[in-house]
């Protein structure tokens, strides 16, 4: 029973460490101030909070995967000494690993919460119907930040040169954010005269910044998407499958990277 | 005017005549409604107590009140038509009539009134039945505060609710409408009101009108139904005040406008709709004062519409605004209200600075391939239309709003 | 103590370990020597379990270090280059490594040796490398473990701090523990060091005592010993 227990508590030590070690961090603040200026502008020039929360639904699925990866690349180079100590250590790979990158992930996500979640407080967002949206833009920003830091440590992890690294990260972020979009439409405008619902939403499922898009789509955009005629479109905008699928598939695309993690994370020397 | 003479005539009338009461309840000499009527001369009132009475194709063919106490049922076991009224001035009131016949040949009706005038049918409640409340090449009448509560489900073996067939000078008032294929529908009738009534969960249509010109109908509620309200092949219709809400579907629309010809579209609210207001060959409609707020589109163009003129309505929070299928722009838009708007008001004067540009060019992508539509919102997209807003290519480079208000508009 | 059996590692192209045996026994001080790249960090590392080797094996206390992290208990390491979370304070990576490890109050002993005393409040990335340095060897000594593996322990020590730390050494050695050093300062080696093992490209070229490599290079001193093999194997 000891042994067991020791893995889980030595990863939370090393995420507590890394947690605090960020929190202190420069940049913590300045992510976190970038939030809270986004949330204040916004609702500042909107006067209105659905539409701030719209605004912001746009800015989040872009801006939060580029922030997980350019950070979750960043934070892994600036503490490779700090890893080096830790791996000296009685602690398993897996836990030094897991630990910074829940550290990361964490408190980036606090960062995003806090910072956003304050002036929308502020601004009476618990009277507003906009709160349900609103929880589902944090939630959702919550996984992309998940998602993206760890396919940052997978790209950091498999790179041992910085410069190399930051421009993998920079690349998947412009290729999930862009470019998979515009080769998406561009397969769906060839194959026009073919069913397509079931290759647009696997489309959809494959790209972690489509899936929370999609997310997005339901609450947003329900009316235009029960438009089209597909039976498969329909039953996955029309009835919660849609809501459902797409928080299993975020859960994998969190899962999938960060069981690389461990995986790369044991054959790696340091 | 006309009503006042003609109330003055009838009482007059009444009183010349001696007008009695009848009774009808399952006890009284006249047992059933037939033979109230029947037993009746003309501008007597009956009056049926409490109770079920099986009878259909009753026909009502002098000028008679019935008034039904503490709602009898009149029970027509789905064996045809149950009340007719082929004479003047008839009144029927307070009724619970159920069970009528379905058929593809005949249109058998809970009540149906056939060439005749001023005739007053309210607070009725009617169920399981095929046709409603059916006006017949008739005039000068109202049907007020009924409740039609079908069990419709598909479009070709269901009837309508309120039906105008030939009709003129009818006033359709606090009506509750559910589950039939329309909810109110006119053909060929002219200069009819309908005005508070509340048409929901239709199969096909909450309102629908086919060649019917001059008539107005405001203040009414469509929600939840195949469509909200389709016009048709119609002129000089005016559309004030009305709620379009949730109707969500392939194709489905809050208003359909098909070959309509100078229409007034003010004060309405588009909500939650899949199409907000579907136009197609319509010319010279002013839309004024309404709000979209939420729809997939809020306005669909389709083929030539001309002169359509979109003055100071509140564009709020729709997928798409504006949508186009063709590049041939006549319509103008002047002074709305846009929540999509990103220009700026330097000189604060509460328009912006810069024009808006409804139509994106992605509406034309999803136009073609509709599997497109999933990918609303994404960056990539955001980036060909903001390509195309600034240098228009395929979408009319003269429609725009000059005059984009910046604040919400409020009436 | 420390069992290595036919260690290879390939870095790339780059063949850095090529069958290295070593036995290493307990108790007494073993300098691992040999020029820049012969795999010296690399062995180590090994034995830390921070470099995956492509074949060969090692046991420490008779533990297959193979996918297991415990025995790094009976470990106390010196890494090379003292660079920690900048944001943390002297103090915190104290706390923090003996809450990853154990609890001692060795420590405050450690750091009075090294007159740590005023820099505990400071962030590391404010300290001088000397002084980081010290930190790390305090994080090192604190741990009484049986086994202490120094990598290039007097990099940027004061010589006060160089004489505590060969005393350290010293009283370890005594109270019968194993000490491995990497240095390049050859007479620091050749003070401290009981036994002398020289890697040469990626294997073994010579184990034992100092006067022994004297006996067998036939030279006086120890650096010319040292200097003598490097020439004789590019000669």
């Amino acid at each position: 029973m000891r042994l067991r227990l020791y893995y889980p508590i030595t990863m939370l030590k090393i995420l507590k460490y890394s947690f605090y070690d960020l929190m202190r961090s420069r940049w913590s603040y300045v992510y976190f101030a970038f939030y809270l200026l986004l949330g204040v502008v916004l609702l500042f020039l909107n006067n209105d909070l659905s539409k701030a929360v719209i605004t912001l639904m746009n800015v989040i699925i872009v801006l939060v995967p580029l922030i997980g990866t350019i950070f979750g690349v960043m934070y892994y180079y600036n503490s490779q000494e700090f890893t080096e100590l830790l791996l000296a250590q009685p602690v398993k790979r897996s836990s030094i690993f897991l630990g910074q990158y829940l550290g990361v992930a964490l408190s980036l996500s606090m960062s995003l919460i806090l910072g956003l979640g304050i002036p929308f407080v502020f601004y009476g967002l618990f009277e507003s119907s906009a709160i349900w949206d609103f929880s589902l833009l944090l939630v959702t920003g919550t996984f992309l930040t998940l998602i993206f830091t760890a396919l940052a440590f997978n790209i950091a992890l498999t790179n041992e040169n910085k410069i190399k690294g930051f421009g993998y990260a920079i690349l998947l972020w412009l290729f999930l954010a862009v470019i998979y979009d515009g080769l998406f439409l561009m397969t769906l405008i060839l194959f026009e005269d073919y069913p397509l619902d079931k290759l647009s939403l696997i489309g959809t499922m494959l790209n972690p910044i489509d899936l929370s898009r999609t997310l997005i789509l339901l609450k947003l955009d329900i009316s235009a998407l029960l438009g089209y005629t597909g039976a498969v479109f329909k039953q996955f905008f029309g009835t919660s499958f849609g809501f459902i699928i797409s928080f299993i598939m975020l859960t994998i695309w969190v899962v999938m990277p960060v069981l690389r993690i461990v995986f790369k994370s044991k054959k790696k020397d340091f | 005017m006309k009503h006042i003479i003609f109330l003055i005539a009838a009482i007059f009338m009444a009183n010349s005549t001696i007008a009695q009461t009848i009774e009808v309840c399952k006890t009284c000499p006249n047992s059933t409604l037939k033979k109230g009527i029947a037993n009746a001369k003309s501008f007597d009132t009956i009056v049926v107590k409490n109770g079920t009475y099986k009878e259909h194709n009753v026909i009502v063919d002098k000028p008679l009140t019935i008034i039904g106490k503490n709602y009898p049922v009149i029970d027509g076991e789905l064996k045809g038509e149950i009340i007719t009224i082929i004479s003047d001035s008839v009144t029927v009131d307070g009724l619970f009539i159920k069970n009528v016949g379905n058929s593809y040949t005949e249109d058998y009706a809970a009540i149906r009134v056939k060439n005749s005038k001023h005739f007053l049918i309210q607070n009725l409640v009617l169920e399981k039945l095929f046709f409603g409340i059916y006006i017949e090449k008739s005039r000068y009448g109202k049907i007020f505060h009924n409740k039609i509560v079908g069990e419709a489900v598909e479009e070709y073996n269901s009837g309508n609710g309120i039906q105008l067939w030939y009709s003129k000078n009818v006033e359709i008032e606090h009506n509750f409408v559910q589950h039939v294929r329309d909810g109110i529908y006119l053909e060929f009738s002219d200069f009819c009101t309908i005005k508070n009534n509340e048409s929901t969960l239709n199969v096909r249509y909450g309102l629908h009108f086919m060649f019917s010109n001059d008539d107005t109908y405001q203040d009414n509620t469509f929600e939840n139904n195949g469509a909200g309200v389709a016009v048709m092949f119609s002129k000089r219709i005016k559309m004030f005040n009305n709620t379009f809400k949730e109707n969500w579907g392939t194709a489905s629309y809050g208003l359909l406008l098909k070959e309509i010809n100078d229409a007034e579209i003010e004060g309405n609210t588009f909500e939650d709709n899949t199409i907000g207001i579907n136009v197609e060959g319509s010319n010279r409609i002013s839309y004024k004062h309404n709000t979209f707020k939420e729809n997939g589109w809020a306005v669909k163009v389709k083929g030539a519409c001309y002169t359509n003129i979109f003055t100071e309505n509140n564009f709020l929070y729709n997928s798409f605004d504006i949508a186009y299928n063709s590049k041939v722009n006549d319509n103008a838009f002047d002074r709305n209200y846009w929540s999509n708007y990103t220009g700026y008001d330097l000189d604060k004067n509460g328009i912006g600075d810069v024009p808006y540009r409804p139509v994106k060019l992605f509406s034309y992508i999803v136009n073609r391939t509709p599997e497109t539509i999933i990918l609303l919102r994404s960056m990539f997209i955001d980036i060909i239309d903001f390509s195309e807003k600034v240098s228009p290519v395929f979408t009319p480079d003269d429609l725009l709003d000059n005059n984009p208000q910046i604040k919400k508009l409020t009436w | 103590m420390v069992t290595i059996e036919n260690l290879h590692k390939k870095f790339g192209k780059n063949q850095v370990l090529s069958g290295v045996d070593l036995h290493i026994h307990e108790g007494g001080i073993f300098a691992v020597l040999g020029p820049n790249g012969s795999g010296k960090t690399t062995l180590i590392k090994s034995v830390l379990g921070m470099v995956i080797p492509d074949k060969g094996n090692i046991t420490v206390h008779g533990e297959n270090i193979k996918k297991n992290s415990d025995y790094r208990h009976k470990i106390d390491y010196l890494p090379q280059i003292a660079n920690f979370p900048s944001n943390l304070k002297v103090k915190e990576l104290i706390k923090m490594i003996k809450d990853l490890r154990k609890q001692t109050d060795e420590d405050q002993r450690l750091i009075d040796l090294f007159k740590l005393e005023p820099f505990l409040e400071k962030k590391l990335g404010n300290l001088s490398g000397g002084t980081k340095q010290k930190v790390n060897l305090v994080l090192t000594f604190m741990f009484d473990s049986p086994l202490i593996i120094l990598d290039e322990p007097t990099t940027g020590l004061d010589p006060i701090s160089l004489i505590r730390l060969k005393d350290l050494i010293k009283v370890e050695k005594a109270k019968g523990k194993t000490v491995l050093i990497t240095s390049h300062i050859m007479s620091f080696v050749e003070e401290i060091s009981d036994e002398i093992v020289f890697i040469l490209e990626g294997k073994i070229y010579f184990k034992g005592s100092i006067q022994k490599l004297k006996t067998k290079t036939n030279q006086p001193d120890f650096e010319h010993a040292i200097a003598s093999i490097l020439s004789d194997n590019h000669a």
